[in-house]
């Protein structure tokens, strides 16, 4: 009746995961009583759960990333604290079978449902902010896009307390993957929670690509855009490309596990190497969907904090396209050690190598940037040097690690860990809590405290040196990754330090929350009533904070790159104040429950999917079907903006600001 | 224009001088204790050729980055503590967005260093591929090694003898070795003695190592495998060479015969510590590397309730 | 340096501002149909790799009808063509015509889809199932991912009738209608694909 599905599924007799749930139960329980006690849920139906506006949508993603940041950094802080234990025969506190798990949940969570949603988020806020458009091209899917996201997120959380995680590592390798090695359902939540976002992931890849090549405001050319739409065009154009590929290779694993295929076992001819093949095909690409947004970041607040147009515009654009290109030819540096020869393994170290070029050239053209500048150390920019300083030691022990044979000694060592922690905390985290600050005040009307926020980036520093440098030199002492315990008395001391690292990051984080609260609570103080509140360059910073529902009052014609700037030049020099030009009325996206629908119906289809009750799954797609179907046959999905009271809001705007 | 945010900040004391240079004495300061180290282990131990010259590619490769990297990150703090906004001496240039010869060396820098560590990426990986024989004048030792949950099981064909955990090998000679796996994959590593090589069942995968001198080198799997990966440890006992051969005539004779059943019975999944087999079936390594992709998996020989799975093949 | 008073044709497309809905629409559908042919292209990759790891089973050259492929491959290259003469009598917003050509559009497709399912039920009664091998799970894969699309098509074309009996040739069922027609001639490239390296490709 209900699958697999039994009362044995919850872990009573694993007080961790049970505690764990029963405070996330707790809290959300009060959370949706408070909202419901308020009487908060019509507007939050309305205005968020349903919206279609992409600012919204972007508030949505980088709330859930941060939520999710805590659970995948609760995973961290466990591991940090067994191995600071586990020496020389010690068992630590945390069984293998658990570990193994937390250590799986860990990457997965961190990769797909922090630093995915945390860049989709800032992408999808500031990208139609920033080419003068009203909204994305598919607002609607947008919403389902996130939603789908928010799917997979409840999905693996569910795993923590009905049944378990998979216990593989965050990419599910076979043969380790599969039924026979893996038999419970671990790897299928895994499976499927992944479908189902990446599903979202894919369709909000669509919608930002057409959004940037066909929405762009008038006079708008490719070379008068912003450098982080460029690296949003670059990113989603290797979301389109390597999404399809986790889809097709995570089905074949599906196959295998559901239907007895043989894609991938051992035995039948299946062919484990070729799993390892194919989702580092996605995955090296996916590691820079994650970084070229946070580039785009930096290049846009270290041009702004330094009062000047970031160097070397044409190289920054030329980089970031080849590296896309590139991206897609060097995967098999994951896998050095699998033994594909000499000449395939040089080939590949040396693409790695070229990958670095642009990169490099990058980092030269934001110092560049900086000299001769007027540079103000606002947070954003301390988040930006940080990342320059660490990103290119991250870097550097990556062009190491793509010399094949130095890699023969230190594949899947905490070298390595190091290295990739360094690049996506370095450069991914560090970006995205940069753009988080940045965007802010433009998406809220007011600014976050500052003062917390700078101990927030000390916190993460120093914290991440601690964390990380120890996890360098164990490599090079021959520790290796997924160690649930050791036997080298030496490395404890090494060990303890990254554990102390990693707290002072947990304090970081919960700075973090604190400074949310606090900012909020005296939010008058730092309000932004210009619109501009950092001196910006680019047009987010020409309308109010927090912009109105349709962005432009009337669309910008662009004539120049740093329109914003350029335009402020003008104002301020008298010439040519651009000319009134007339309100125009315009339609926008209705509200619509679509993307929360469907979702709904993925989760329920999910869960029943991974516990084999067929009969739930086939109503769950039942009800996709339906939602589908709803949705087609609305006519009435648009509000008509009248020109009238586009005119209203913008006085009145112009009045709060010259107040 | 519009008016700077409502607080005002001393930019020069937002970064303070102590601050920025202390981060990076916390770099070498974790980096010290390891590298001063107690026990020389791992990577920066090479006990032989093949460690050696991965460890010189390294310690080459390393030179040359922190020739890159130490200016650029010293060129970033000395940039944004001179062009701060608050220092009355430094030269603004609001305009200086572009500049051809500056492309021109940004562009030529990683370039350069990319064709150089390219050039080393290419003939030290010819050189150092795993399945490329050592040069030496002694003939090498063959041994064939299976991974198999969660121990390690090497076969000494030309010595008629198998032993778990315990890899024995003579100083100074050539060892050659095959390697598979009876299910997960798992990766052969001892990093004193040099590369690793993923264990894959159903194939073989070869590498050559040398030791060159007699003592004890840790080994274990660098690709995880399950619930007991963090057991699946074996010692290197290299020995010099006269007494390796007796070692193998010692062992010949004692303990039980290593055939198919043997092996099956071994390869249930759990926890072994060290042991030897006297005798060995004649070509048993290929028998196993065949036998990868018919035998039953794990969830069909284990007892433990949190891997038994159906009856289903591999 | 405002453009106000150039014509239109001057204007560089990538200057003229936002691009009208069914131009998005297009594109955006364009972009994820290149995507789902990357979900083929994996799978063709998979049945390349494992084409000859038949593990002692029927291989390919034993299994395949090419009669019955012919067959299957003239019905769907004329559907194609019935699709197309939809494509303009929804143009022209000519109701019969639209109706016409969509039912024969399907009538090929589903002709197409019985003849496949015909090819799976008989392997499947002589042993060669998915299970059997890591080339029958890799063919069965490839070739029922693009059967489950003709599928799809065909319920989307069902649909779209619906639409058109009750929301007329509105803007959205015109844009729906492009869609579709790209999604069914996308098929069609790819069932090129498909026949000539799974059966023609066959040794």
């Amino acid at each position: 009746m209900l699958g697999r599905l039994t009362w044995n599924a919850i872990p009573w007799s694993e007080p961790i995961p049970l505690i764990t749930a029963g405070v996330i139960g707790l809290a959300l329980a009060s959370i949706i009583g408070l909202i419901l006690w308020r009487g908060w849920l019509p507007y939050l139906w309305r205005e968020w759960i349903t919206s279609t506006d992409h600012k919204r949508i972007g508030v949505l993603y980088c709330g859930l990333a941060l939520v999710m940041l805590v659970r995948g950094f609760s995973d961290a802080i466990m591991m940090r604290a067994q191995l600071a234990l586990a020496a020389n025969g010690a068992p630590g506190y945390l069984p293998p079978d658990h570990y193994n798990q937390i250590f799986s949940a860990h990457g997965t969570i961190m990769i797909f449902f922090v630093a995915m949603p945390f860049v989709v988020g800032l992408m999808n806020f500031a990208v139609p902010l920033q080419i003068g458009a009203r909204d994305v091209a598919f607002p609607v899917l947008n919403a389902v896009s996130f939603w789908l996201t928010a799917a997979g997120v409840l999905l693996v959380n569910v795993s923590l307390v009905v049944g378990e995680f998979a216990r593989t590592g965050w990419l599910a390798y076979p043969p380790l993957s599969e039924t026979a090695f893996s038999p419970g359902v671990g790897v299928d939540y895994y499976l499927w929670s992944l479908q189902i976002s990446g599903l979202g992931t894919l369709l909000s890849g669509i919608n930002l690509v057409v959004t940037i090549l066909k929405l762009r405001a008038p006079g708008m050319g490719y070379m008068r855009m912003p450098v982080f739409v460029w690296t949003a065009l670059a990113s989603n154009l290797l979301i389109v490309a390597a999404f399809p590929v986790l889809t097709a290779t995570f089905a074949m694993l599906l196959l295998d596990r559901y239907c007895d295929f043989h894609f991938f076992t051992i035995g039948s001819g299946g062919n484990p190497m070729m799993y390892i093949n194919l989702i580092w095909i996605w995955g090296h690409p996916e590691v820079y969907i994650l970084i070229l947004p946070g580039f785009g970041i930096f290049s846009e607040v270290i041009a702004t904090f330094s009062g000047k147009p970031l160097f070397g515009y044409r190289s920054m654009v030329a980089a970031t396209m080849v590296i896309c290109v590139l991206s897609f030819m060097v995967w098999l540096h994951h896998f050095f050690t699998m033994g594909a020869g000499a000449n395939v393994n040089a080939f590949f170290g040396v693409m790695t190598m070229v990958i670095a070029v642009p990169t490099g050239v990058k980092v030269f053209n934001w110092l560049f940037t900086m000299y001769g500048g007027s540079i103000r150390f606002e947070v954003p920019m301390l988040w930006a040097i940080g990342f320059i300083v660490t990103f290119v030691i991250g870097g550097a022990t990556g062009v190491l690690l793509a010399i094949p044979p130095a890699d023969f000694v230190l594949h899947n060592s905490l070298f390595l860990i190091a290295h990739f922690h360094n690049t996506a905390i370095g450069g991914v985290l560090f970006g995205a809590m940069a753009g988080y600050t940045y965007w802010f005040p433009k998406a809220f009307g007011f600014k976050l405290e500052e003062r917390l926020g700078k101990a927030v980036f000390w916190c993460w520093l120093i914290g991440f040196y601690l964390a990380f440098m120890p996890l360098y030199v164990l490599g090079l002492m021959g520790a290796t990754r997924r160690m649930q315990h050791y036997d080298n008395p030496d490395w404890q001391p090494l060990m303890i330090l990254a554990f102390a690292g990693a707290v002072l990051i947990l304090l970081g984080i919960a700075l973090t929350a604190l400074q949310l609260y606090v900012s909020i609570r005296t939010r008058d103080k730092r309000r932004d009533t210009t619109g501009d509140p950092w001196i910006g360059r680019t047009l987010e910073w020409s309308i109010p904070s927090p912009p109105p529902a349709w962005n432009f009052a009337v669309l910008p014609q662009v004539d120049a790159l740093d329109a914003w700037w350029v335009e402020k030049q003008r104002r301020h020099d008298g010439t040519e104040a651009a000319a009134a030009r007339p309100f125009v009325p315009f339609h926008l996206p209705r509200p619509n429950p679509t993307g929360f629908a469907a979702a709904f119906c993925a989760v329920v289809t999910g869960f029943a999917l991974i516990w084999h009750i067929w009969w739930m799954a086939l109503i769950g797609l039942a009800g996709l079907a339906a939602v589908g179907l709803r949705q087609a046959w609305q006519t009435d999905t648009e509000i008509e903006i009248e020109a009238e009271d586009v005119e209203r809001f913008e006085r009145a705007h112009l009045a709060g600001a010259a107040a | 224009m519009t008016s700077d945010p409502a607080h005002s900040n001393d930019p020069a004391a937002a970064i303070p001088r102590g601050a920025r240079r202390y981060r990076g004495r916390w770099l070498t300061a974790a980096a010290l204790p390891g590298l001063a180290g107690c026990h020389r282990t791992g990577v920066l131990d090479p006990q032989g050729p093949v460690a050696r010259a991965e460890t010189l590619i390294l310690a080459d490769a390393t030179a040359i980055m922190l020739a890159v990297i130490v200016p650029v990150i010293g060129i970033t703090l000395a940039f944004a503590f001179w062009y701060r906004r608050g220092n009355k001496h430094a030269r603004r240039r609001p305009d200086f967005a572009y500049s051809g010869p500056v492309e021109m060396v940004v562009w030529s820098i990683p370039v350069l260093i990319v064709l150089f560590l390219g050039g080393i990426a290419w003939t030290s990986s010819h050189e150092l591929d795993t399945a490329k024989p050592l040069k030496s004048d002694r003939p090498a030792i063959n041994v064939e090694v299976v991974s198999l949950d969660w121990k390690w099981l090497f076969i000494y064909p030309d010595q008629g003898v198998a032993t778990v955990n315990r890899l024995v090998v003579p100083a100074g000679t050539p060892i050659h070795l095959r390697l598979t796996s009876s299910g997960a994959m798992n990766s052969f590593l001892v990093p004193q003695l040099g590369s690793q090589i993923y264990t894959m069942a159903g194939m073989s995968t070869e590498l050559n190592l040398l030791a060159d001198k007699p003592g004890q080198y840790p080994g274990f799997s660098a690709q995880f495998s399950g619930d007991a990966f963090s057991d699946m440890r074996f010692t290197v006992d290299t020995v010099a060479p006269d007494r390796f051969a007796g070692w193998a005539a010692a062992t010949r004779g004692r303990g039980k015969l290593l055939d198919l059943p043997a092996y099956r019975f071994l390869a249930r999944p759990g926890r072994t510590g060290t042991g030897f087999y006297g005798a060995i079936t004649p070509g048993l390594f290929d028998t196993i590397v065949a036998d990868g992709t018919k035998w039953p998996c794990r969830s069909q020989l284990s007892d433990d309730p949190n891997t038994k799975g159906s009856a289903r093949a591999c | 340096m405002s453009v106000a008073g150039t014509p239109i044709e001057e204007i560089p497309l990538s200057l003229r501002g936002p691009a009208p809905t069914r131009v998005l629409v297009g594109y955006g559908f364009w972009l994820f149909l290149l995507s789902d042919i990357i979900i083929f292209g994996v799978f063709f990759a998979a049945y390349a790799v494992l084409s000859g790891e038949t593990a002692g089973g029927p291989t390919g050259p034993q299994l395949f009808d090419h009669g019955r492929v012919l067959i299957e491959t003239a019905c769907l290259l004329a559907s194609s063509f019935t699709c197309g003469m939809m494509a303009i009598a929804a143009d022209r917003r000519a109701r019969a015509g639209t109706y016409f050509w969509a039912i024969v559009t399907m009538a090929l497709g589903a002709t197409f889809l019985s003849l496949e399912l015909a090819e799976f039920a008989h392997m499947a009664a002589i042993g060669a199932v998915p299970q059997r091998s890591a080339f029958l799970s890799s063919f069965f894969t490839l070739v029922g991912t693009h059967g489950l699309h003709v599928t799809t098509g065909l319920l989307w074309l069902a649909v779209m009738l619906a639409q058109i009996a009750t929301l007329g040739f509105s803007p959205a069922v015109q844009r729906r209608l492009l869609c579709f027609s790209l999604f069914w001639h996308a098929l069609d490239i790819v069932w090129v694909g498909v026949f000539s390296i799974v059966y023609l490709g066959a040794h």
